[in-house]
């Protein structure tokens, strides 16, 4: 489904990310792992087009999508849930679901809207409230729902777990396993590695701009690599 | 006490004008944080087209509608021009080239039309007053009155309940963030432009009815007051510019009947020395906007 190769983002001079190449397959859930600025979420923002790549190419379903703006992106089917969650404080919560749905046809936002209602009971207790006043874990939950309102084929997750309650962790990473379930296709980046690794079919550690390790899940917890990938060797 | 009533009829009707210029300003910051130094520039424009138009013989009731057209379409000739070129860039750049913009539209009528003021007729009405009690009601300020707050409403229609006012209000305060859900940013953008444009159309048929003239620099006043009510009201508020407007009109009025005639000529001054003294007391303006960062 996403096919990435040899991708390179600068920040002006500074590489963040270099030479990366990984695969998503449908229904597929892929982790991104690795300490912090390390090149993840410069990676996620080049694929959801916030970023334009320097060198390299991103396929999505056999297109050539490099460089692609991130309102056409979505249109094809790759959403990406933000780091820090960027949900709208001043629009009420169902005015951020809306908005999350602005591409699909106008007959099909209500059906989903009471779709998200029913499957984030905390979100439907809230509808009409503005978003800010969400606690952190409610507003991540918020930030995953409005990135399905638009019925993505790949969802993209730029940390979700980041900055939450332990008990707030664990409710993100149940709707993550929910939704694999389901079958969705995802590309998550964590900070919590071994549950990532526990939840994704495959992952790829990133460390320093480049990605250093490919594996499954167990493949990757073997041993000590997994320490040595976040410690250097 | 019936002079304070007048007064207050008054700065209603002239801060009505300015806050719909300033929701004009408001909204294109709101989505590029560009403060439109150009924003008279569409008064500049539709002055000289009124000219013409009355000119040539037509009525106002056919130049109010053209009026309203010629904004518009400056608006996004503008957009499409300049400023959609500097998308992106930082504030200054933005600022400047507004500031160019508002240079080079005035350049353009004083070289290929005329530096000398073009005076066209007004309506009859505009002058006219009916009385209240003791008060001396301008019809042209109840009629400013009652135009503003329709085009208040609709605009207010507009932002709450059409997808464009949502993507335009998300645009607003995430810009990357509401571009991720899929809103284009051309079109939020050209739409910002747009409604803006005819904002300022609406004020501009009042702005011009009064003067009755136009001139190269006829952008000026009008970009001042709605980038100080915008100012005023605290940049980036839609309600904040409204409000901004309104006080601005209800001070200039208020000081020029209430200031001794030997310093009444001073207005002006004596209502930039209060804006300057509310931004030291209230420099976020007197709304404030809690903006998500720009990462």
């Amino acid at each position: 489904m996403l096919q990435v190769s040899g991708l390179t983002t600068r920040y002006g001079e500074i590489s963040a990310l270099r030479n990366a190449s990984l695969h998503v397959g449908s229904g597929e859930v892929v982790g991104l792992i690795g300490p912090n600025g390390a090149g993840k979420s410069t990676l996620l923002n080049s694929l959801a087009g916030l970023l334009e790549p320097s060198e390299g190419t991103v396929t999505f379903d056999g297109e050539d999508v490099t460089g692609n703006s991130p309102e056409r992106l979505l249109r094809m089917g790759l959403a990406l849930v933000p780091e820090h969650r960027r949900i709208f404080a001043d629009l009420s919560v169902e005015e951020n679901l809306r908005i999350g749905g602005i591409t699909v046809p106008a007959g099909r936002r209500q059906p989903l809207l009471d779709e998200m209602a029913e499957q984030f009971p905390v979100l439907r207790d809230k509808w009409t409230m503005s978003a800010g006043y969400l606690s952190g874990g409610e507003a991540q939950q918020l930030a995953i729902a409005r990135a399905l309102m638009s019925e993505p084929r790949l969802l993209m997750m730029d940390e979700p777990s980041l900055g939450l309650a332990p008990v707030m962790v664990d409710v993100v990473f149940e709707l993550i396993a929910s939704l694999r379930d389901r079958g969705r296709t995802m590309l998550v980046v964590e900070q919590n590695a071994t549950r990532m690794l526990d939840m994704a079919d495959r992952a790829y550690v990133v460390r320093s701009g480049a990605i250093v390790a490919e594996g499954t899940g167990a493949e990757l917890r073997d041993g000590d690599r997994l320490f040595e990938t976040f410690l250097g060797n | 006490m019936a002079e304070l009533l007048q007064n207050l009829i008054d700065g209603l009707g002239r801060g009505s004008i300015y806050a719909l210029l300033a929701l004009g300003v408001a909204v294109i910051f709101g989505v590029m944080h560009l403060l439109n130094f150009a924003h008279g520039e569409l008064i500049t424009v539709s002055g000289y087209v009124a000219f013409w138009a009355l000119g040539a013989g037509w009525s106002w009731y056919l130049v109010v509608p053209l009026i309203v057209l010629v904004s518009v379409t400056t608006s996004l000739v503008i957009e499409r021009l300049a400023f959609s070129r500097v998308r992106g860039a930082d504030d200054f750049t933005l600022l400047l080239t507004s500031f160019g913009v508002h240079f080079v539209v005035s350049a353009i009528f004083l070289l290929y039309v005329s530096a000398s003021v073009k005076t066209f007729s007004r309506p009859g009405w505009v002058t006219d007053t009916f009385a209240v009690g003791s008060l001396r009601i301008e019809v042209f300020d109840t009629v400013v009155i009652g135009v503003t707050v329709l085009a208040l409403i609709g605009t207010s229609v507009l932002l709450q309940r059409t997808m464009f006012g949502l993507a335009l209000r998300a645009a607003a305060a995430d810009f990357d963030t509401a571009r991720l859900m899929g809103v284009r940013s051309d079109s939020v953008i050209r739409g910002a432009f747009a409604l803006s444009g005819a904002l300022a159309g609406i004020a501009g048929i009042f702005w011009l009815m009064r003067a009755g003239a136009t001139q190269p620099t006829a952008g000026v006043n009008p970009m001042l007051k709605g980038v100080l009510a915008a100012l005023i009201g605290g940049l980036g508020s839609l309600r904040g510019a409204v409000l901004g407007g309104l006080v601005l009109g209800m001070a200039e009025v208020l000081l020029r009947s209430r200031l001794p005639d030997s310093v009444a000529s001073l207005t002006e001054g004596v209502v930039f020395l209060l804006i300057a003294l509310l931004f030291i007391f209230r420099p976020q303006g007197l709304v404030a906007v809690a903006h998500a960062e720009r990462v």
